[in-house]
């Protein structure tokens, strides 16, 4: 089993970036077993074809537009992802539309995607969440730790 | 009259939005405006000037790279830094690993489709395109059975009617004029460029620990340590590792891409009549050969009015012609200056935004407007290519020559140098860079082994920081063109932080002398044969190579969007 966990954003725009911040809180707060790889994939597209190429499972962190309040967490599955990419949630998802269709084409794409999304609430020039948002990132952070688990590759909490 | 407007989806590096007003299938008037990345001074003020290249390198989310290289110069240069000879090559290494990556990316997964019909491919014969490969190079991939098992993976991908973003694709669009056997041969190395592209990449990872957002820079030097006698260092089987993927490299770009690209430009050769633009041409030279910049593998400089014979050369990191000679103008970019100034100097630059909508007469931009001696100037491979024949550089006309032969032959006349002043010209100067860059890349990675093999394993010179203020700028030839980052530091901290990147060159709107910027100027005359599938656009434009998607809306001339495609 491989799985990538991969965070896109621009930190530079605030909420933007959260789906880097929430890869980063979950390195810095759990061990990960042997077959989980987390990236920080910041606003690329197709410079990231290796690294999603055959994998298992594909969990992508990021910022998404939905009908919810700001900080809202969603969470996408496979069929689900296509209407996500035709509708263009997130300004990322053109380069990792991209990155998937190629894949499928050589017959590299990953078996599974599950994407985890918070909405944002301030796109303008910072490095820092809102309160709202980062709340949400706390709470992706916990979907992905239950994903992880549900995949047989538990996340265990570092001790401080 | 019919407006075409291509509209912005994406803050990636920035907003691209292009108008054409279309008149009897011509672009008669054109406007590209955008908004490009202003404010990273806000983030970067008072921040140690040692940290500024992992921010800047979160600028862009294709070139992450060539931001770190023109920041840690930048600080250099206001430092007059030295910068080891091993960490100098190793820093080429990686731009020139990037650049080729970037140029293989953009041909075959960015542009190529606005040219190769796929759907037209899958009548190709694999035999048929076996025997055009053969006789245009001796590339061993280019084998009936390998095209056979594309065309056949290419078939159940389209049956699958599960096309992803390949369902934009303008396939049988009347502007397609590939032979089958040519689209199936290009598709071909469409799938196999995807493998290749791998190989510099890793070249890049390797050097630079990682990507995307290498780590491996210091203002001073890289922090690869160089020890012949550690395993966990820089070692000699890591560079011949590297040598490997040179040589693969080399294999697809020489034998492979050089003859596609030669084989698009012999067949639309209709395109080197259109999209000239802006000739005036800006590069700068790069991959240096010394510890001070003073001497560079790969020349560069200014060449007005498209006339090789007064190309200008810029000869060193404290070039006065160049720093001296770029300004930014804002009359028609949704800003102000304070004073009388109609264009500044980017150390003097002010960012006071001045936002009123769209007018096309008057602000209709979020890029400023950059001139080099009070001209508009177009940069990238383009103008590289032209600048370093004017310059005289060998591998530069021995590839040169190589493309524009290879295209003779297939067109069955000579085509003449001029024919570069063009949208395919462009396309054709991207794949010699290609194919330069590697050489060039070669060549550096035997100065490094050389250089350690004299025993020189120094990567690092400490920076001092004076009291008081000091100015430094540092450019870099991108795979867009022409990068520099403008620094001022004060007691040690960075005071004021600018970034004139090559897409502000190429899509900057109107000057202050109303003079239309290179993407504007590029799309008038451009053929657009069916309004609501303005592939013709695209082609023009993406000959620049943006490196932003964008949404294309057709509007009438109401303004009422007609259909929407994505376009890349």
């Amino acid at each position: 089993m491989s799985i990538l966990v991969l965070g896109l954003g621009n930190i530079l725009l605030s909420d933007e970036g959260v789906g880097v911040r929430i890869v980063e809180a979950l390195d810095a707060s759990h061990e990960l077993p042997d077959e989980v790889e987390v990236l920080d994939g910041g606003t690329s597209g197709m410079d990231l074809l290796d690294m999603v190429a055959e994998r298992d499972c594909l969990i992508v962190a990021d910022a998404v537009n939905a009908d919810q309040p700001a900080g809202g967490v969603i969470r996408l599955e496979d069929d689900d992802i296509r209407m996500l990419f035709e509708t263009r949630f997130s300004p990322h998802q053109l380069g990792l539309s991209d990155l998937l269709a190629t894949l499928r084409l050589v017959g590299k794409a990953p078996r599974r995607v599950v994407v985890v999304g918070v909405v944002p609430q301030n796109l303008t020039l910072g490095m820092e969440l809102s309160p709202a948002v980062a709340q949400g990132r706390d709470a992706a952070l916990a979907m992905i730790v239950d994903e992880l688990t549900r995949l047989g590759a538990a996340p265990r909490p570092r001790l401080h | 009259m019919t407006r075409i407007t291509i509209d912005p989806i994406t803050r990636i590096e920035g907003h691209l939005r292009i108008d054409c007003e279309v008149d009897d299938g011509k672009v008669t008037k054109a406007w590209s405006s955008g908004q490009m990345w202003r404010g990273i001074e806000i983030i970067l003020k008072d921040r140690d000037p040692r940290d500024a290249w992992i921010f800047t390198q979160r600028i862009c989310g294709v070139c992450t790279t060539v931001h770190a290289i023109a920041s840690v110069r930048a600080v250099e240069n206001a430092l007059n830094l030295e910068v080891p000879l091993n960490a100098q090559y190793i820093r080429n290494m990686i731009v020139a690993a990037h650049g080729v990556h970037d140029h293989i990316v953009h041909f075959y997964h960015l542009a190529a489709l606005d040219w190769v019909d796929i759907v037209s491919a899958l009548k190709g014969d694999p035999e048929g395109a076996a025997k055009l490969g053969a006789t245009l190079s001796d590339y061993r991939a280019n084998s009936a059975p390998n095209i056979r098992a594309v065309r056949d993976k290419l078939k159940a991908f389209v049956d699958s009617g599960n096309l992803g973003v390949f369902a934009s694709g303008y396939w049988g669009h009347p502007a397609m004029k590939l032979p089958p056997d040519v689209n199936l041969l290009a598709a071909t190395h469409y799938i196999q460029a995807l493998d290749v592209q791998r190989s510099a990449n890793k070249i890049v990872t390797i050097l630079g620990s990682k990507t995307p957002h290498i780590q491996n820079l210091a203002v001073g030097g890289v922090a690869n340590a160089i020890n012949p006698d550690s395993q966990s260092t820089l070692t000699l089987e890591r560079l011949f590792a590297i040598r490997a993927l040179i040589d693969e490299l080399g294999d697809f770009v020489n034998n492979a891409m050089m003859n596609d690209v030669a084989a698009v430009g012999a067949l639309y050769a209709e395109w080197t009549k259109y999209g000239a633009g802006v000739t005036n041409y800006l590069s700068v030279p790069d991959l240096p050969l010394d510890t001070k910049g003073t001497k560079f593998e790969l020349p560069g400089g200014y060449i007005p009015a498209g006339d090789l014979g007064k190309f200008q050369a810029i000869n060193s990191y404290h070039d006065a012609f160049f720093r001296d000679g770029v300004k930014e103008a804002v009359k028609h970019s949704w800003y102000e200056y304070s004073g009388a100034s109609a264009s500044l100097h980017p150390f003097d630059g002010q960012t006071m935004p001045k936002y009123d909508d769209f007018h096309d007469d008057g602000k209709y931009s979020w890029i400023k407007a950059p001139t080099f001696l009070d001209k508009r100037a177009q940069v990238g491979p383009l103008a590289n290519v032209l600048g370093m024949y004017a310059a005289g550089h060998e591998p530069t006309k021995r590839h040169l020559t190589k493309l524009v032969d290879a295209a003779s032959k297939v067109a069955g006349t000579q085509i003449p140098l001029s024919a570069l002043h063009s949208t395919v010209g462009r396309i054709a100067a991207r794949a010699v860079r290609c194919a330069v860059l590697l050489e060039a890349l070669q060549n550096q990675w035997q100065l490094l082994v050389d250089n350690i093999a004299k025993g020189d394993t120094r990567t690092f010179n400490r920076p001092v920081f004076p009291k008081g203020e000091v100015r430094g700028f540092g450019y870099h030839e991108a795979p867009r063109g022409v990068l520099s980052h403008w620094v001022v530091i004060k007691d040690g901290k960075i005071d004021n932080y600018q970034a004139v990147v090559p897409s502000t060159w190429n899509a900057g709107p109107r000057d202050h002398n109303d003079e239309p910027g290179p993407y504007e100027a590029a799309l008038i005359d451009n053929p657009v044969a069916d309004a609501k599938l303005p592939l013709e656009v695209l082609r023009t434009v993406h000959s620049f190579d943006p490196c932003i998607a964008c949404a294309v809306h057709l509007a009438d001339a109401d303004k009422r969007p007609l259909v929407q495609v994505k376009a890349m």
